[in-house]
């Protein structure tokens, strides 16, 4: 048995594999199939101040070896969350991690001040979400945005702080090195691409949102991609994510530059993929004599 | 409720009709955990999502799960190319599936197409108790109909053609059935706009009545709130999980158009 534990921004995780936000609940409804502390952590449906009723269905369609979704963060709200699921979470799970999104600042300092006062391990901001009309991706597409939410939730909460980026920018080293300098501890990346599905015999955009995120296995060349370059623009460690759904694509993205890794629509594919991505790294890690995680961290070698 | 994920062995597979396949396998497990109604999230090889397919019936003594589904795109086609033999990677049971009070002597089934398959496990459930309406597009779609009559279901064929059975929709022979003999339940999968109709002759009738829902999914077990219907509960608005709330609802919580 190999040690995969890793840690990040002081918090220690039994292992670098995290349930990514959305696919996975609250946790609650996989318990049938493995317990939730088999994971190394958990990033729960992202949630807000004020619940959310959701997007109008159809919310998924799928596309070549990836989906398209549009749900427009569904939830209960932050005191919810806190109440109903977070105890058991805790109990439960390992590395509990808020998803936190928000149409204004006050909503984001709101949640973080709600959340500042739980056991809750970590709080990682969804400046990102493609699917919400207010809000969610429209902070995460300028440095100024990005900038300014970070700084209102840092003074907020004491709490461990994860930003999770878009893809959908020009530049998204400019994006992480703002969010650095205004004091995230680490950067979670990437979320969905924003995309569109047509049925051509009705003519109508098989989301009810019209557009939606694209993930899966078909953005994992992008994911790598923007992990890499933001590996090379920033100090903080990096939760890697974007269309992972085996243990070599998990070994990929910590060469490109993850600490850490997350998996979300694979969950859809195969309940059981983050149980065997975390059984294929112990194997790796076996066979090729690692010791520790942070000896692949970023260390493609790129060639001149 | 306990569900399972794993690959069983695919035990029979038959072409029912023109595009629709019944395939049976052995999951000893799944089976002591059915419910008629339920569904199962089943992995259609080479592709991402899952395909959410209705439980036909099932053998908790032979250990076996069926489903009968339709090829209606390159999901259900590729799963349709498997064979006796090879594994079907099943995720399930799935869902809560019918509720039938003992007490209720008379149970009306209506399925329309694709939905026939799953009220079948009812009929095998419910024997003579239970009258089955079932509605296909013509002589050639026709499926289980002699499956429901072994199982004791009187049973009526419609057919929008007429070429088979009463000429027209599914809703004919259900309002003749109220008005006639009653019913303490009526039990439906199919089409919304035949849903809706239904659920209209039962408000209508003042009889209590249940679908099965359809809808585009994610996890299926209820996490990704992907595969919403808009519900009315205590007069609140809200977007409830066909996968985990469902697929059965009671048709008057049901925003039809929603």
């Amino acid at each position: 048995m190999a040690d995969l534990s890793v840690k990040i921004a002081g918090v220690e995780f039994p292992n670098p594999v995290i349930a990514a936000s959305g696919t996975y609940g609250n946790g609650e409804c996989f318990t049938d199939l493995y317990p939730l502390s088999r994971l190394g952590g958990i990033s729960c449906k992202g949630m807000t101040i004020v619940p959310k009723l959701g997007n109008v269905p159809p919310r998924i369609a799928e596309t070549p070896s990836g989906i398209l979704n549009s749900v427009g963060l569904q939830n209960i709200g932050v005191h919810g969350f806190i109440e109903y699921y977070l105890p058991t979470l805790k109990e439960e799970g390992n590395v509990i991690i808020a998803n936190v999104a928000g149409a204004t600042i006050d909503d984001y300092i709101a949640a973080a001040e709600a959340l500042d006062v739980t056991n809750v391990d970590m709080i990682e901001l969804n400046i990102s979400c493609p699917n919400v009309k207010a809000g969610g991706a429209t902070w995460g597409v300028t440095c100024e945005g990005a900038a300014s939410v970070t700084k209102a939730v840092r003074a907020a909460t004491s709490k461990p702080l994860i930003v999770k980026l878009t893809p959908n920018v020009t530049n998204i080293t400019e994006i992480a090195k703002a969010v650095e300098a205004e004091g995230a501890d680490s950067i979670s990346m990437i979320n969905t691409l924003l995309g569109m599905r047509i049925d051509i015999r009705t003519k109508r955009p098989i989301l009810h949102n019209n557009v939606g995120g694209l993930s899966g296995p078909a953005i994992f060349p992008v994911a790598v991609r923007m992990v890499w370059q933001c590996y090379n623009a920033v100090k903080i460690p990096i939760i890697g994510m974007g269309g992972i759904s085996t243990w070599e694509d998990a070994v990929e993205m910590m060469m490109a530059g993850a600490s850490a890794i997350q998996m979300g629509t694979a969950i859809f594919t195969d309940p059981w993929s983050p149980i065997k991505v975390i059984e294929g790294l112990n194997d790796y890690m076996d066979k090729n004599g690692i010791k520790d995680l942070s000896e692949i961290v970023g260390q493609v070698k790129p060639w001149d | 409720m306990s569900y399972y994920c794993d690959k069983y062995p695919i035990i029979e597979k038959k072409c029912i009709s023109r595009d629709t396949f019944s395939i049976t396998i052995y999951a000893p497990e799944a089976a002591k955990a059915a419910h008629a109604g339920q569904f199962a999230n089943i992995s259609a090889p080479g592709f991402t999502l899952r395909r959410p397919i209705s439980i036909c019936e099932f053998s908790r003594s032979r250990g076996t799960l069926r489903f009968v589904f339709e090829v209606r795109g390159k999901g259900t086609e590729a799963i349709s190319r498997l064979n006796v033999g090879d594994n079907l990677d099943v995720l399930g049971p799935l869902g809560n599936g019918f509720a039938i009070p003992d007490s209720a002597r008379r149970v009306v089934l209506v399925g329309g197409g694709i939905g026939v398959p799953p009220m079948l496990g009812l009929a095998k459930k419910l024997g003579d108790r239970a009258t089955a309406i079932l509605g296909f597009r013509d002589y050639s779609r026709i499926i289980l109909a002699d499956e429901f009559e072994k199982y004791g279901a009187a049973t009526a064929i419609c057919t929008d053609d007429g070429s088979v059975g009463y000429n027209g929709m599914v809703t004919g022979p259900l309002e003749s059935t109220l008005k006639n003999t009653g019913a303490d339940i009526v039990c439906a999968c199919g089409p919304m706009p035949m849903l809706n109709a239904i659920a209209k002759i039962c408000a209508q009738y003042d009889v209590p009545c249940r679908v099965s829902l359809e809808q585009r999914m994610g996890c299926g077990v209820g996490a990704c709130v992907v595969c919403s219907c808009l519900t009315v509960r205590n007069g609140q608005e809200h977007y409830a999980r066909v996968c985990k709330d469902g697929p059965v609802f009671d048709a008057k919580e049901v925003k039809f158009n929603g």
